[in-house]
């Protein structure tokens, strides 16, 4: 089936099906949700406004066989950073986007009538209804009415309360293979959506296949990718221990922000860490491995159930947990969890959510270490939005300003997560220059400061960090652009076969001829284009620093302070 | 002297979490792996008091030396 572009204009509600321009032709994921906000968005724009557009793509090996290709890729103004976003996200939906033969969903205007509706998405186009029934509903109540109203198999993305009220850190679910929800999490796109009256947009590819063009080539190339994700460490770490198997590492490091961003090694560790998580999953009865999408080899989620067996969530993270856990003082595994499903439940950031946690407890609203404390403020505040509820759920900049705290750990408005830029100075240099505000995922030097892939770059000397940040950045928004799941990067830092393979997989999908190079410059480009949507925004390099205290207050236990002179930090934009 | 050692994820099965040791002066970093039965080959990193460190270096009386396989996440 031919890709196409499929368009639903909300202030008159109408769809239709496009062509694809040939100058979009060649992108997919990031790469595409980037250039067509950079092309049809007005960067002024107020992003809750009629003028700003939602834009969903499927990666470019999305819906085939290929090995964690199930990544879809969000775009938009970000209502809390005020640039161009992208978030992307695993579940079902990218490959079933890209088997109804949609390249990309852009969703533009706003309704005119004060009704909800919801999007469903099939080969023939998009259609249109008004909803009533989940208004004001969770995201569990949404997966759980819509497995009753509608017959077979569909992709399924919603928004819960957060994004009904237009909240600065709602994000976007998405339904994974066993009804449990994965989420466009950084940026607040679910507050854009929420704007547009979408509740939710389900997906039926009937019987529609992505094509390939050399299904032979694509099969080999496919075989050796496969075999360099599974045959790597990190990979079999990662499915024994998930993505938490960093708590320790980080914590032991010393850049393990604690106390909302005052000290970088948390006592509680050992209790929230990888290795007790690993256990208690495994004595009370969930599941240690886990994939949020077929096809995905590596399988980094879990589900975690509580003491009586039960499940209480699933793809519970690293960064979710270092946020609830060490920066508000929380040792309690099963408060996270239980904060970590409301979050999921409500549709909301659990990183920007639990930083601006960290931010009020130092404000006093709450103590830290209260878990209780924080489930109560997320079903009682945030799920009603109430005045408190509100300030916490438009963020961790949002807890600051209400409340005149100085030590807000945000860049461009958005939360820092789960590295410390003063003990790990090159996650810094990512925070500072990320076209997105401060995000681990754009840029990841973790691997290269502390874990000893890619090459050793010591996380506390200022050598080699630009560098490391601009190569991981470029990097990134190629694979973003793939739809592949951002941890083949590891095997792809270290196997010499596994990136030659991807490029091989795009090559028999679309009958091209890229080569390595072609990568690279595909990754430039897109940190281009987003740039100059910022800059077009009004952001300029003074934007591109990390707030102050991280050059004023040591960070123990190496008692070090972000160093980097602004001129410095420019330079990250040479090339 | 006394130095402590940590091991981290998969290490940690049928050996310990932390323990006391008795070394002698001239003990490296490797020779402690290799006395634990660890494969050099498994370990992805090495710190001792939180800087990363590696298998020649000789650690010295309360000095902290963490063990992890190669892992990673994000
Ligand atoms: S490794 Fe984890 S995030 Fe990546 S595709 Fe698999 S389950 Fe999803």
């Amino acid at each position: 089936m031919a890709d196409k572009i499929f368009r639903v204009n909300m202030a008159d509600l109408t769809t239709s099906i496009e062509d694809i321009p040939a100058d979009w032709a060649g992108h997919g994921g990031r790469g595409l949700t980037s250039t067509i906000v950079s092309a049809e968005v007005e960067p002024t724009c107020h992003p809750l406004g009629q003028n700003n557009k939602l834009v969903f793509a499927p990666g470019l090996l999305s819906g085939t066989a290929a090995a964690n290709s199930g990544r879809l890729s969000i775009g938009a103004k970000s209502p809390l950073t005020g640039t161009i976003k992208e978030s992307n996200s695993g579940g079902t939906a990218a490959q079933l986007f890209a088997k109804a033969g949609c390249k990309a969903l852009i969703v533009e205007g706003l309704p005119k009538a004060d009704n909800w509706y919801s999007l469903a998405l099939t080969p023939d186009g998009v259609t249109i209804t008004e909803e009533k029934e989940l208004i004001g509903q969770g995201n569990f109540a949404v997966v759980q009415a819509l497995e009753n109203r509608i017959e077979g198999k569909h992709g399924l993305l919603s928004i819960g309360q957060a994004g009904e009220m237009r909240l600065a850190s709602a994000n976007i679910s998405i339904k994974d293979p066993d009804g449990s929800l994965r989420s466009c999490g950084r940026g607040g796109l679910g507050a854009v959506m929420g704007a547009k009256k979408i509740k939710f947009i389900t997906v039926d590819p009937k019987d529609g296949k992505v094509a390939i063009a050399k299904p032979d080539a694509f099969k080999d190339a496919n075989r050796i990718f496969a075999k360099a994700l599974v045959d790597h460490p990190v990979s079999q770490a990662l499915g024994q221990y998930g993505t938490n198997v960093l708590t320790n590492i980080i914590n032991e490091s010393g850049g393990f922000p604690t106390q909302n961003f005052t000290k970088g090694q948390f006592e509680g560790h050992e209790s929230i860490s990888g290795e007790t998580m690993h256990d208690t999953i495994k004595e009370r009865g969930g599941k240690v491995k886990h994939g949020c999408h077929q096809g995905c080899v590596i399988q980094c989620s879990q589900i975690y159930n509580d003491a009586d067996g039960k499940k209480l969530t699933a793809g519970f993270e690293y960064e979710s947990i270092w946020a609830m856990g060490a920066d508000c003082c929380v040792d309690n595994l099963d408060h996270i969890a239980e904060a970590d499903r409301i979050m999921d439940d409500i549709g909301i950031d659990t990183i920007e959510t639990s930083v601006a946690m960290g931010v009020a407890m130092e404000a006093g609203v709450l103590p830290f270490g209260d878990g209780a404390g924080i489930c109560k403020l997320l079903t009682e505040d945030i799920t009603k939005g109430t005045g408190i509820g509100r300030i916490i759920g438009n963020g961790a900049g949002s807890v600051g300003r209400a409340f005149g705290i100085t030590r807000v750990p945000v860049v461009k408005n958005q939360a820092i997560p789960a590295y410390d830029p003063r003990a790990i100075k090159g996650i810094g240099i990512t925070y500072a220059t990320s076209t997105q505000g401060a995000d681990h995922t754009m840029g990841y030097t973790i691997a290269t400061n502390i874990l000893n892939v890619g090459g050793k770059v010591d996380p506390l000397t200022k050598e080699g960090q630009v560098e490391l940040s601009r190569n991981l950045q470029i990097a990134t928004a190629a694979i973003d652009s793939t739809g592949m799941c951002l941890f083949i990067a590891f095997a792809a830092l270290d196997d010499e076969k596994c990136l030659p393979a991807l490029v091989d997989l795009l090559n028999a999908r679309f009958d091209l001829s890229l080569t390595g190079d072609d990568v690279v410059s595909l990754g430039q480009h897109i940190l281009k284009t987003e740039r100059a949507f910022n800059t077009a925004a009004g952001f300029t390099s003074a934007d591109d620093r990390l707030p102050e205290f991280f050059y004023n207050e040591p960070l123990p236990p190496h008692n070090v302070v972000f160093d980097f002179s602004g001129e410095e930090i420019d330079t990250f934009w040479d090339f | 002297m006394k130095i402590s050692v940590k091991l981290f994820a998969y290490f940690r099965d049928n050996r310990f979490k932390i323990k006391e040791y008795d070394i002698d002066e001239g003990t490296t970093v490797g020779n402690i792996v290799d006395d634990l039965n660890i494969d050099r080959e498994e370990v992805g990193v090495l710190m001792i008091n939180s800087r990363h460190t590696n298998f020649d270096v000789h650690p010295v009386e309360k000095d902290i030396l963490a063990i992890f396989p190669v892992i990673g996440g994000g």
